[in-house]
């Protein structure tokens, strides 16, 4: 796929802001041995509260839920940082931020504890974000900055 | 040749190095934020939570072994059902109600699967009384509900009714008692049931009248029965966290302490519905007035019982003896050296004798403290418990913050580093969240303040009144003289600090606990 200059740039700054982003969330709760998603969970609302509060009151699923959340979120920042597996990053993104936003729907007469930082109708940052990963796959630039290039050199010249 | 054509041979040109790794820099930036973020974390931990170890709570005890228990149940009107239910009895009709609103509402359907999990304690409800029939036959029916059923299942034994208490205290078929009656009847039922040696679960106040608080606690300890006082707060996880945390000095020298009960409707003002089936001939209205002054048949001072001193405690028996209790638990309080008390019916203008506003402030000066109690039933504007010290204050309620004091001596070095900020929540405590940290996220700051609806124990949520019906049933089936949390000890430095306000407000003076004679003067 060929990119002007301009829209090279853009798509690679939109990459690594959102890996910064996913990065600095997950190695924050990596670093933190207490954290955890319990009562974010608890706070659920929606068609799948249900689900995701017995996630949270399930003593052998929350763990793996935490440690899914804080690496996975760890390692899908450092692929879109880095340039590495970068579509899989961008779409296991996708899947996290899907969950979180069915966690949280931004849906009239559901109220959170957690406070918002904006006035929300069905689309939140949650979903905009989402859609940002879904652009990072669907336009991938790794290959041109970023350590998938190493593959594509060589893949590009004769032995 | 040129470099890139030099590169080029080896695979990877100088241009797809720097392409290559373009981010790392990008990296690097993150990581120093990162190690901001830990080292501003750190610091915080390090300037409080070191050296202190919170308790906390440890999960549901388990259940001590013995034989099924056999118990009366004396009051079987809204509290005594909600007691049945903490127990795993409610009428089936009930559970079919429930089903029914489960199959379109998720509230219903938890609140059902709730009471379901809830561990089957190992009694049988053999006895009911209560002086008005409809009453008696819903406790008759929840107590048959053995398997928690609805209409069209199979059920237990059906409890026998008997139509005095002192019938039911009599009966060999009741191991245990548990007395769920006005106010003015929890004394006359408890030592009835403890002079037949039966084991006695009390609502909270203990007492009705100064005199007879001093009778329970003697006929409590030499019949050597097992007795527990209603006051199921003691259960609450964020209490046990709090007396630990002031065992270890967090706070520093406790001065005042303000605590306060808000209500703003009917129901928490005491003027509950009357019930249509409710009349001379359905109602033992002589039983009900037992030792309160003769009065006409009346189904407005049956059923609104609390809003007359003939039978109730008033705001200080009935709502004030929660905070007391709460207190008494974490801070060891005992009964006060002086205590005076103001208010007036100042709201509810419907012939009730009890104010509807009340102030009452308790003097410990050999705890160099005063506890104050406000109440009004017509403002619903919320206030937790304050408990304020040198060092820092706690508020308490389901869930617990601990705020630095600017002026603090303890924490003055901690303050004057920088590593802790006076004024803000710097300790919290909230049920159902694992562990106990410093607050460092609005998040978290956000939470603490809020609180969570649900108590939790293990991670499941729990009704506290199911948990104190277990201590009692623990200590009955230990057989070993040991005695629960609320004990008749902590019954009567409830009942008698009560008492207290409650004298201050009706002969408008201060009241003074001797304590060397034991007497209020």
């Amino acid at each position: 796929m060929k990119y002007s200059k301009t829209g090279l740039v853009a798509l690679v700054v939109l990459r690594l802001a959102t890996g910064w982003h996913f990065f600095y969330e997950g190695m924050v709760k990596v670093l933190n041995p207490d954290w955890t998603s319990k009562a974010y969970l608890l706070d659920s609302g929606g068609f799948l509260k249900s689900m995701f509060e017995w996630m949270a009151l399930n003593d052998s699923v929350l763990p793996v839920v935490d440690f899914l959340n804080a690496w996975g979120l760890t390692l899908i920042g450092l692929s879109l940082l880095l340039g590495i597996f970068c579509r899989a990053g961008a779409l296991a993104g996708m899947l996290l931020l899907l969950f979180y936003y069915l966690s949280h729907p931004a849906f009239p007469g559901i109220e959170y504890l957690f406070p918002t930082d904006g006035s929300y109708f069905i689309i939140n940052k949650t979903l905009v974000e989402l859609f940002a990963l879904f652009v990072i796959f669907a336009f991938p630039t790794a290959h041109i900055i970023g350590v998938e290039r190493f593959w594509a050199a060589k893949n590009r010249r004769p032995e | 040749m040129k470099k890139d054509e030099q590169n080029d041979k080896k695979g990877i040109s100088r241009r797809d190095m720097l392409a290559g790794l373009a981010s790392l820099p990008v990296l690097g930036a993150l990581g120093y934020g990162l190690f901001l973020h830990a080292s501003e974390r750190n610091k915080y931990k390090s300037g409080l939570l070191k050296g202190i170890k919170p308790v906390l709570p440890s999960g549901i005890p388990p259940l001590v072994d013995g034989p099924v228990l056999r118990l009366g149940v004396v009051g079987t009107g809204g509290r005594g059902m909600y007691i049945m239910k903490a127990l795993g009895f409610v009428l089936p009709e009930r559970i079919d109600e429930w089903k029914s609103r489960a199959a379109t509402d998720k509230y219903w359907r938890d609140y059902l699967d709730e009471f379901m999990a809830q561990e089957q304690l190992n009694v049988r409800v053999t006895g009911v009384c209560d002086v008005f029939g409809k009453h008696a036959a819903e406790g008759m029916a929840a107590g048959s509900n053995l398997y928690r059923n609805g209409q069209s299942g199979e059920m237990a034994d059906v409890p026998r009714r008997y139509l005095t208490y002192q019938e039911l205290c009599a009966s060999p078929d009741v191991d245990a008692v548990i007395v769920a009656t006005p106010d003015h009847l929890h004394v006359p039922v408890a030592l009835e049931a403890a002079r037949n040696g039966k084991h006695v679960y009390c609502e909270k106040p203990l007492s009705w009248t100064v005199e007879e608080t001093f009778e329970a606690r003697k006929v409590v300890k030499d019949t050597g029965i097992v007795f527990q006082l209603g006051h199921q707060g003691r259960q609450t996880e964020s209490y046990q966290v709090a007396k630990s945390l002031i065992e270890q000095d967090v706070i520093g020298k406790i001065s005042l302490i303000e605590v306060c009960t808000n209500r703003n409707d009917p129901n928490g003002a005491w003027v509950y519905d009357i019930d249509p089936e409710a009349n001379e001939n359905s109602i033992d209205w002589k039983q009900f007035i037992g030792p309160a002054p003769w009065h006409d048949f009346s189904l407005e001072r049956f059923f609104r019982w609390r809003c007359w001193w003939d039978y109730s405690t008033g705001l200080s028996g009935d709502l004030f003896t929660h905070e007391y209790d709460a207190l008494n638990q974490i801070l060891g309080l005992g009964i006060p050296h002086s205590a005076m008390a103001s208010g007036g019916i100042y709201f509810y203008k419907d012939g009730r004798t009890v104010p509807d506003v009340l102030n009452m402030a308790f003097e410990y000066p050999e705890r160099d403290l005063t506890l104050l109690y406000s109440a009004t039933l017509s403002s619903e504007k919320n206030r937790g418990k304050s408990i304020m010290a040198h060092d820092a204050w706690m508020e308490l309620d389901e869930t617990l913050t601990v705020y630095l004091d600017r002026s603090s001596t303890r924490y003055k070095d901690q303050i004057e580093k920088g590593l802790l900020e006076p004024n803000k929540p710097i300790f919290s405590y909230v049920p159902g969240q694992d562990k106990i940290d410093a607050i460092t996220t609005p998040t978290e700051k956000y939470f603490a303040g809020r609180g969570l609806l649900y108590t939790y124990r293990d991670g499941k949520a729990v009704d506290t009144t199911h948990l104190h019906l277990r201590e009692w049933l623990n200590c009955i089936r230990l057989n070993n003289g040991t005695q629960p949390s609320c004990d008749i000890d902590q019954a009567f430095e409830e009942a008698i600090t009560a008492h207290m306000g409650t004298i201050s407000y009706h002969e408008k003076r201060r009241t003074f606990w001797d304590a060397v004679n034991e007497r209020i003067i």
